[in-house]
């Protein structure tokens, strides 16, 4: 079997699946099953992936679709690539699905803790496989028919996925949001891929690869395939569905659409831009336009991140930095690929696309350990969690995991693909113009930022979470997570250890998805374990040797400082003479976030109140009520002034036809005219 | 086999050279404040006993990160200060070097130490945790900055070749070279906790920020992060000595050429840590919230560095 077949067989696997789930009634039994259709689904991504990455995909032409239009169906190495990366989340989601849906506790009120009725448990169950089949489609459409309507079943059954947990007017306005962007978006691409027909004449990609563009087209379809997987992925200023939807989703929807969903945008991007178009069209201001939105997105995602309270929704804006850093790779592979340099633009491809595979990784394991946390304590507000680590030890460690590695720290992955962007940024070749030579480092420096502000936002999520004192009853109360649930954490966490030893693994499959992409796009060989980002480069990484000498020096330190027996005191902490210390001593999530709040105030809009209700005399305070609101700017400067634009439009527009039916008629028939002069 | 010796070697030297930089350092304060001042080896005499004398207390509701915590921040300074270069021409542990590297185990400590300090539940373990982590983001801009004018001249970012670009190019005095040197000052005693941004001798909580994230610590935990934090004193010192003064660098260990470099390494570094004394003597320190105005200063020297560079070409 060839790997395009392999990955068919993924995609007929998870809609059976889909589709004979619903006949089966809820337990153990439909569980299990649903786990079954997405872990064989995953394996079998997995291992077309490979096949795709040895160049051994092959293609198909199916004949489903219109007539005229059959489904041609190619597995490429970045085809192959990127089913690897669903193929290793799905895996990790599948385990994790059979502990989340298990019934636990008593069921309450309270919707956040996610006991799935049988109701919810067949939609999700169907919808989930959906999905993902969705997912694999876009992967492997040699032709637009087929990305399009591929594209369209993973929006819809995203959106049957975040709307299914609750059903209160706050999530479905979330869902109508999440809908109205996707196709928003859907559109955006649609109007690209046009611009690509108007050119080639045909639908089929084998045939557009090989059209010759004017600059117009190629910038007008350049310009519209950003906007529309831009929107898709959560691009600055057209994120605003991305914290929005992926709180209200369920943890394992929420783990596939920000790891591996938002990843497929891009690499939709990655397929019309670089794989159909072609490197030869780039021009520079392309690169420098990707590079800015990319520090945009980075900064304007972790700096709203630090601020929430509700872990889901940081997570999401976390997720939105994360797009912003590969997008920086992405630029300045543009960049060095227009000025005649492609094997650094190579490098910062391939430093995009294994960012792509680690956020991937370490963002499924943090919305699943998230999905676990709060299906424990019932709420996804971090000022009622604490002390979680004495609980749910082993959820803690995952996350502890997901969280070095999302800050970018030795020696696991997030520090090699953050560290391959640097170097590709330091190494700035000769290039026309002082202003594409100086954003190239300011880009460096905002990357910078926005890794540096990432470990304080999960030292915030980490130490309000899992350490210092219960804020909740909830939280005091908390079991350790489902075992299932612990195995759909461990998978993600022990990758992430492992790509972040052997990056050269990744980097040699990388070579063969940038070989594919352009003409000179091949990186350096790897030798053994050392990781070089390019000939003559005068550094390297070694991952194995970071990790073996940290370890080995704590050892050693603790070992020699443990040769003496000393006595090992437990007490209570000080607490400045109160007699207990009490969880409200400590600092809370807001509290964490204040000196970045208070530096940025006029960015963050800040509404700061403070109300104390007093109980007679001023000075005899019984209740202190404090509000803080921080607003994310791009709702206040894009959104309401587009709004407004387009109210008033339709006001003028309503008050002209108010005038009459005669009016209406006449503005018709002009209208035929126009056109019929036009296109007749 | 013999690159391994010699590295552990300068390694070690480093190390056991840290707690005497911070000893010097407060005695020319002291000096400088009209005081006679504790001895010169007193921070030795401090470390043995925190080491292996006292005994070792903490809270009864701390969990297993506050108590392996110390361990992984005190190897993370370690093996940074094991990338850079001290008396001879190389880096001390054989891989290392990079300067990205050395930012990211840098890094790595400062999150061990800001979650064991929330993990105290403590309202002074979230203030120092929540100022460091926030301060030390804005500090990076900079620090990166300041690596990009001296990468790019020498297009790489690993601490040897960029030794070696200094040594082997023609000792002009560049205004990008000068522009990076201020901001790394800069930033170096913002990272070091240092006057003016944050005081090492208080043990006030509003005046903290390092301090505030050790406070619940004692005996051998508290042993080896001051150590840490005296190691780092000194790393950042060799640093600046290696990017932008490294005349002298050994090229092997023949006595001839070694003792020298030693002697080089001891003299710049008794400059240096004399002037940061001065420094801390007669500045006074910065209200909380006008450190990211001095982070932005240094940032935009860097980038002012950077500019220079790139308009001047390439002086």
């Amino acid at each position: 079997m060839t790997g395009v077949e392999t990955a068919l067989g993924a995609l007929v696997v998870a809609l059976v699946g889909a589709i004979l789930r619903l006949g089966l009634p809820g337990g153990v039994a439909a569980r299990l099953f649903t786990s079954a259709t997405l872990a064989l689904n995953a394996l079998l991504a997995l291992v077309s992936g490979l096949y795709g990455l040895a160049g051994q995909g092959g293609a198909m032409t199916l004949p489903l679709g219109l007539p005229g239009l059959p489904f041609q169906l190619r597995l490429d190495p970045l085809g192959g690539f990127m089913l690897l990366t669903l193929g290793l989340v799905t895996l990790a989601v599948a385990f994790y699905t059979y502990g989340y849906d298990a019934p636990h506790g008593e069921a309450s009120s309270d919707d956040m803790s996610h006991h799935a009725t049988p109701g919810r448990a067949r939609q999700e169950g169907f919808f989930l496989p959906l999905f993902v089949a969705g997912m694999e489609g876009v992967l492997l459409a040699n032709d637009v028919y087929m990305f399009m309507l591929f594209w369209e079943l993973m929006s819809v059954a995203s959106y049957f996925l975040v709307t299914s947990h609750h059903h209160g007017r706050e999530q479905q306005s979330a869902g109508f949001l999440y809908l109205l962007m996707a196709h928003a978006a859907g559109l955006l691409i649609l109007a690209s891929f046009a611009v690509l027909y108007s050119a080639g004449g045909s639908f089929g990609f084998d045939i557009l690869r090989l059209t010759h563009l004017s600059p117009v087209q190629a910038t007008a379809a350049f310009l519209l395939a950003l906007a529309g997987f831009g929107m898709k992925a959560g691009v600055v200023p057209l994120h605003v569905w991305l914290p929005v939807a992926h709180p209200a989703a369920p943890a394992h929807a929420s783990a596939l659409m920000s790891g591996v969903m938002i990843k497929i945008a891009l690499f939709g991007f990655l397929r019309l831009v670089w794989d159909l178009m072609g490197s030869q069209y780039f021009a520079p201001w392309w690169g420098a336009l990707v590079l800015g939105l990319g520090s945009m997105t980075a900064v304007t995602g972790v700096m709203l991140a630090v601020q929430q309270q509700d872990l889901k929704r940081l997570l999401a804006f976390s997720s939105v930095e994360n797009i912003g850093i590969i997008l920086i790779g992405l630029g300045l592979g543009m960049i060095f690929t227009s000025q005649g340099y492609p094997a650094l633009g190579a490098l910062g491809l391939a430093a995009a696309l294994f960012h792509m595979l680690n956020h991937a990784l370490f963002k499924g394991l943090l919305f699943m350990a998230a999905g676990a946390v709060v299906r424990t304590v019932g709420s996804g507000n971090m000022e009622r969690m604490g002390g979680l680590i004495h609980n749910m030890p082993f959820t803690a460690g995952f996350f502890l995991v997901g969280s070095l590695a999302i800050s970018g720290l030795p020696p696991l992955n997030g520090f090699v693909s953050e560290w391959l962007t640097f170097q590709a940024a330091l190494s700035t070749p000769e290039m026309d113009g002082v202003l594409l030579s100086s954003m190239v480092p300011v880009s460096g420096a905002m990357l910078a930022l926005a890794g540096a502000l990432a470990a304080a936002t999960f030292v915030k999520v980490f130490g309000i979470v899992f350490l210092g004192l219960p804020r909740s009853e909830a939280a005091a109360a908390a079991g350790t997570a489902h075992p299932a649930i612990l195995l759909g954490l461990a998978l993600p966490a022990a990758l992430c250890l492992l790509l972040g030893m052997w990056p050269n693994l990744t980097l040699t499959l990388l070579g063969q998805v940038t070989l594919s992409l352009q003409s000179g796009g091949s990186l350096p060989e790897q030798v053994g374990f050392v990781l070089v980002p390019w000939r003559d480069a005068h550094t390297s990484y070694a991952g194995p040797v970071v990790l073996s000498m940290l370890v080995g020096v704590a050892l050693a330190a603790w070992v020699v400082l443990h040769l003496r027996r000393r006595p090992v005191v437990r007490g209570a902490v000080w607490s400045c003479g109160h007699p207990h210390l009490t969880p409200s001593m400590q600092y809370s999530a807001a509290s964490f976030s204040q000196p970045l709040r208070l530096i940025f105030s006029d960015y963050y809009r800040l509404k700061e109140q403070i109300h104390t209700a007093h109980s007679g005399h001023i000075s005899l305070v019984n209740r202190i009520r404090h509000t803080v609101r921080v607003d994310d700017p791009v709702w206040a400067l894009l959104y309401r002034r587009v709004e407004l634009v387009v109210h008033w439009l339709a006001l003028r527009v309503e008050r002209t036809l108010d005038r009459g039916i005669h009016y209406q008629l006449g503005y018709m028939f002009v209208t035929l005219l126009i056109l019929m002069g036009l296109f007749g | 086999m013999s690159a391994y010796l010699l590295g552990l070697g300068q390694l070690l030297l480093l190390a056991l050279l840290a707690p005497l930089a911070t000893g010097w350092v407060r005695r020319v304060k002291a000096r400088l404040q009209n005081r006679v001042g504790p001895p010169l080896l007193r921070p030795y005499q401090d470390l043995i006993k925190l080491l292996w004398v006292k005994e070792t207390l903490f809270s009864d509701r701390a969990s297993w990160l506050f108590r392996t915590a110390p361990y992984v921040i005190f190897a993370a300074t370690l093996l940074a200060a094991g990338g850079v270069p001290v008396v001879l021409a190389q880096a001390s542990v054989p891989g290392f070097g990079d300067a990205i590297l050395l930012v990211g185990f840098l890094a790595l400590a400062r999150f061990f130490t800001a979650l064991a300090a929330m993990d105290a539940a403590t309202a002074f373990g979230g203030m120092g945790a929540s100022r460091e982590m926030i301060l030390s983001a804005l500090a990076e801009p900079a620090v990166l900055m300041c690596l990009f004018v001296l990468s790019v001249q020498a297009d790489s970012s690993h601490l040897e070749t960029l030794v070696g670009h200094t040594l082997t190019h023609p000792v002009l005095p560049q205004p990008s070279l000068a522009f990076a040197l201020v901001a790394l000052v800069m930033v170096a005693l913002a990272e070091c906790g240092r006057l003016p941004v944050d005081n090492p001798a208080t043990h006030l909580e509003l005046t903290m920020l390092h301090e505030a994230m050790v406070l619940e610590y004692s005996g051998r935990h508290l042993g080896l992060l001051e150590w840490g934090g005296q190691i780092k004193l000194v790393l950042f010192a060799t640093l600046i000595i290696d990017l932008f003064f490294p005349w002298g660098l050994a090229h092997s260990l023949a006595a001839d050429v070694a003792l020298p470099a030693l002697g080089y390494w001891l003299g710049k570094m008794l400059v240096l840590l004399t002037g940061l004394a001065i420094l801390e003597t007669i500045l006074a320190k910065l209200r909380i919230f006008q450190v990211p105005e001095y982070l932005s200063v240094a940032f935009l020297l860097a980038l002012l560095g950077m500019l220079t560079h790139q308009i001047m070409g390439g002086v």
